[in-house]
């Protein structure tokens, strides 16, 4: 076994739910996870190969073959809309590679990824792993040259690595200044029951769409008895045009950890884990930082702030590349170092039986951050905004066709005509809400609030204006969920695909009504008999496109005739009928 | 207490702890399934069974049985959506029936009978997929493979073996056999396990027994899916 991998698996303890890590410090180590060193990780963890593999294979930032620069060009539409193509077209023919293929000399490797959350500072890609904003030609042309030259990653010039934060708007949440501990002391002065009436007070609601209110979840939580609670942000923001989480996890850790630590007081957890999507590896340094310097002020670790029973510390764990990660049974899969897929649908739900089979509260960053927030600030401020339903305020990421790209923290129930005015946004065609398992707003529904009770959002808004091609968009939407789809259940795994060419044969001209409406049959399936929300809302956006732009499909049919075949006769017997002519 | 449920207006009584799919096979009723084995764990990946339960939609294999619940299985709706479904699962692979081994014995050929299945309906997608025939006895044709994961799971439960996974992801999801090579010669596994017998369809196969049975005896050649049961879960050694 070589050093480097007996070194990792000792550095994990040989513990097989650490397995999904193990294998990221090896390939950031070797650049790769050879099927010798997935064969030494199995033996190690006295796990079957072939369970290695399909783990390795199961993430798409994981790869068996060594490259020295690996480069994955995000591939959302909002990249897209800002010449992505054409500068991934430039660099693989400056570099001369194949897409999807490590080229000859086993040096450079170029692929499309999903969407790694830089919408506000796209067109961007993943580079071993760290993050590069705003590609443009010339940085493309040096970025050939660096490679070529072999020039190693830390020499690249540091400004291109630059995250910015575009923090657009504040309100309480983040303009609220907060001191590290502030929460938790009050906290433990007023006791758990206070603090979860507090938090009840304010009805938080969750903030990663399914908006279950917080402090029942805590509860629920808390009443399990078990030998162990545990504590799970979730971080993994996989959701297309989504990137407040991070910026909150940049700029305001300490309000997510804290909020973590709260929780774990309340459930009485003495591990907490944030599940960093591996898009995001670029913070994981300043999150150790942050977390060593909690532990350093007595905020982490034993006895917190002095309470005897009150230990707790959190470990980030990195995913690698899957967005059905982001719901909670699959990220808890992931997590335990499994292929993430949501195998056990609840109930029961992981507040109940979750990592390791114990209790887990697992909330997204943004919902920490506002716990912590809330104790700070207190009910009266917290319940003046909002709406009845909905408490509080809402981080927006917005991005597209607008001036003003980034975060906005507006109170719910805000109009969108008020967010539209706001980021500078004019001749909009449409919204997408909520990413691609979202829905679409028409300007004519542009009065509508922002809340719960109207248009319930997860943040995600992309613009776009009245030159993008609608069907670039649906068509960029269902690529994405093929990628996406975990291939566990029969509707999701193949009507993704089937829906994907049909978007295709219609974009292309070649489509008759039929192939409408077996869009909407299996858009009904999907739906309704799907494993997971993955698949149950991978149609959203064909269905409701199709709704609210009718026009549009129709216009783009070869054929509106129900009764006529959904190929054309004439065409595919075209070149027989010139092959037989004499 | 009453462990009593009805499944289209037919009073079925239950055993605590059944799903509603082992009650159903247990009552004599069918509810179409593939990824179901009555010796395995079922996880319901492939979505046939879905049954309207107080209606809502749920896989019958992995849904508790209540008492009291009111249940829809074989109604027009929910057969058009199985066939659907079914109509997914052969164009996704190369469902060669003609001519394949698995013929007149092929629980997929015989759920598509059942639903009246006459047309593949949606556009074939003919996949590039492997072979493996190294193993001695046995066959694995990844062209017919449905991911049911019933040979993942007898492996696991029934043979102690551990002898496949799943790898990939999504459209590029496929069985993983647990070898050095990848290959089945190599790996732990013998005729004689349970993996071999619950595939379901034309994938997994036991080398030199293909086309022994004279088309009108083979399994449902007689009588369809709904009387016959599942081929593979028929006794051992009795001749399919």
């Amino acid at each position: 076994m070589s050093h480097h991998i007996a070194s990792v698996l000792a550095h994990h303890q040989h513990r097989p739910q650490q397995l999904l890590q193990i294998l990221i410090d090896i390939q950031q180590h070797d650049t790769c996870i050879t099927p010798q060193a997935q064969a030494e990780v199995a033996q190690g963890l006295n796990k079957s190969l072939a369970e290695v593999q399909g783990v390795v294979s199961f993430y798409s930032l994981l790869n068996p073959t060594p490259r020295e620069y690996d480069i994955r060009f995000s591939h959302n539409i909002i990249d897209l809309m800002q010449g992505k193509a054409a500068l991934m077209e430039n660099l693989l023919e400056r570099l001369q590679v194949t897409l999807g293929t490590v080229r000859s000399d086993g040096r450079v490797f170029i692929d499309n990824t999903s969407c790694i959350g830089m919408s506000d500072q796209a067109p961007a890609a993943l580079v071993n792993g760290y993050t590069v904003t705003r590609l443009t030609p010339s940085r493309i042309a040096q970025m050939a040259s660096l490679i070529e030259n072999q020039v190693p990653l830390s020499d690249w010039p540091a400004e291109w690595f630059q995250v910015a934060l575009n923090i657009q708007r504040k309100d309480l949440l983040l303009d609220t200044p907060f001191a590290p501990g502030q929460a938790l002391r009050h906290l433990l002065q007023e006791g758990i029951d206070s603090g979860l009436d507090a938090l009840q007070g304010c009805a938080i609601r969750g903030c990663g769409g399914a908006g279950f209110p917080l402090d029942r979840k805590w509860r629920l939580c808390q009443e399990t008895p078990a030998k162990a609670h545990y504590v799970v942000c979730n971080a993994d923001e996989g959701e297309p045009g989504t990137f407040k989480d991070r910026v909150l996890l940049q700029a305001y850790p300490d309000l997510v950890f804290e909020g973590m630590t709260l929780c774990a007081k309340i459930i009485g957890a003495q591990q907490g884990f944030v599940y960093l999507r591996g898009e995001y590896r670029y913070m994981l340094d300043s999150l150790q930082q942050c977390l060593q310097r909690r532990r350093d002020l007595g905020l982490l670790g034993d006895h917190i702030l002095g309470d005897e029973d009150f230990s707790f510390d959190i470990d980030i764990h990195l995913g690698a590349g899957a967005y059905v990660c982001g719901a909670e049974v699959a990220l808890i899969e992931s997590l335990q170092g499994h292929r993430g897929v949501p195998r056990k649908r609840p109930p029961p739900f992981p507040v109940t039986q979750g990592y390791l089979g114990q209790p887990t509260v697992v909330n997204n960053v943004e919902t920490f951050a506002l716990s912590a927030q809330a104790l700070n600030v207190g009910q009266q401020r917290f319940t003046d905004l909002g709406t009845a339903a909905s408490r509080g305020t809402k981080l927006l990421s917005i991005s597209g066709d607008c001036a003003r790209p980034g975060v906005y923290e507006f109170p719910y129930g805000v109009s969108v005509r008020e967010v539209m005015d706001a980021c500078e946004a004019d001749d909009v065609q449409f919204l997408q809400n909520a990413g691609p398992a979202g829905l679409c707003l028409r300007p004519d529904e542009f009065e509508r609030g922002l809340c719960c009770e109207d248009v319930n959002t997860t943040g995600s808004l992309m613009v776009f204006n009245a030159s993008r091609p609608l069907f670039d968009v649906t068509h960029n939407f269902a690529e994405f969920f093929v990628h996406e789809s975990c291939g566990f259940c029969t509707p999701c795994r193949v009507g993704t695909r089937l829906l994907q060419q049909m978007l295709e044969k219609i974009s292309q001209g070649h489509a008759t009504q039929q192939d409408i409406d077996k869009m909407l049959q299996l858009s009904q399936l999907m739906k309704s008999s799907s494993h997971c929300g993955l698949g149950m809302t991978a149609s959203n956006h064909i269905t409701d496109s199709l709704e609210k732009f009718p026009a549009l499909y129709q216009s783009q049919l070869h054929d509106t005739d129900i009764t006529h075949p959904s190929f054309d006769l004439e065409n595919a017997t075209s070149e027989a009928r010139a092959l037989s002519q004499p | 207490m009453n462990n009593t449920l009805c499944i289209d207006s037919q009073d079925i009584s239950f055993e605590s702890g059944q799903s509603i799919m082992q009650a159903a096979c247990a009552a004599g009723v069918f509810i179409p399934h593939l990824c179901f084995h009555p010796d395995i764990s079922p996880h319901g990946s492939c979505r046939l069974c879905m049954v309207q339960v107080d209606g809502r939609l749920l896989p019958a294999c992995t849904t508790p049985a209540m008492a009291g619940q009111k249940i829809e299985n074989n109604t027009d709706s929910l057969n058009a959506q199985r066939r659907l479904v079914t109509q997914m699962l052969f164009v996704e692979g190369d469902h060669i029936c003609p001519g394949c081994e698995k013929t007149g014995n092929c629980q997929l050929q015989a759920v598509a009978y059942f639903l009246g299945l006459l047309e593949p309906g949606l556009p074939q997608m003919y996949p590039t997929r492997n072979i493996d025939a190294s193993h001695a006895d046995v066959l694995l044709d990844f062209n017919r493979c449905i991911l049911c994961e019933l040979c993942v799971r007898a492996s696991r439960e029934m043979d102690g073996k551990n002898v496949f996974a799943i790898g990939g992801r999504g459209q590029h999801a496929h069985i993983v056999i647990n070898a050095t090579s990848g290959r089945l010669k190599d790996s732990a596994l013998s005729i004689e396990d349970r993996a071999v017998d619950v595939c379901p369809v034309g994938a997994l196969m036991k080398k030199h027994q293909a086309y022994q049975k004279p088309i009108g005896q083979r399994f449902y050649d007689q009588n369809p899916i709904d009387q016959k049961g599942d081929a593979n879960s028929h006794q051992r050694g009795e001749k399919t």
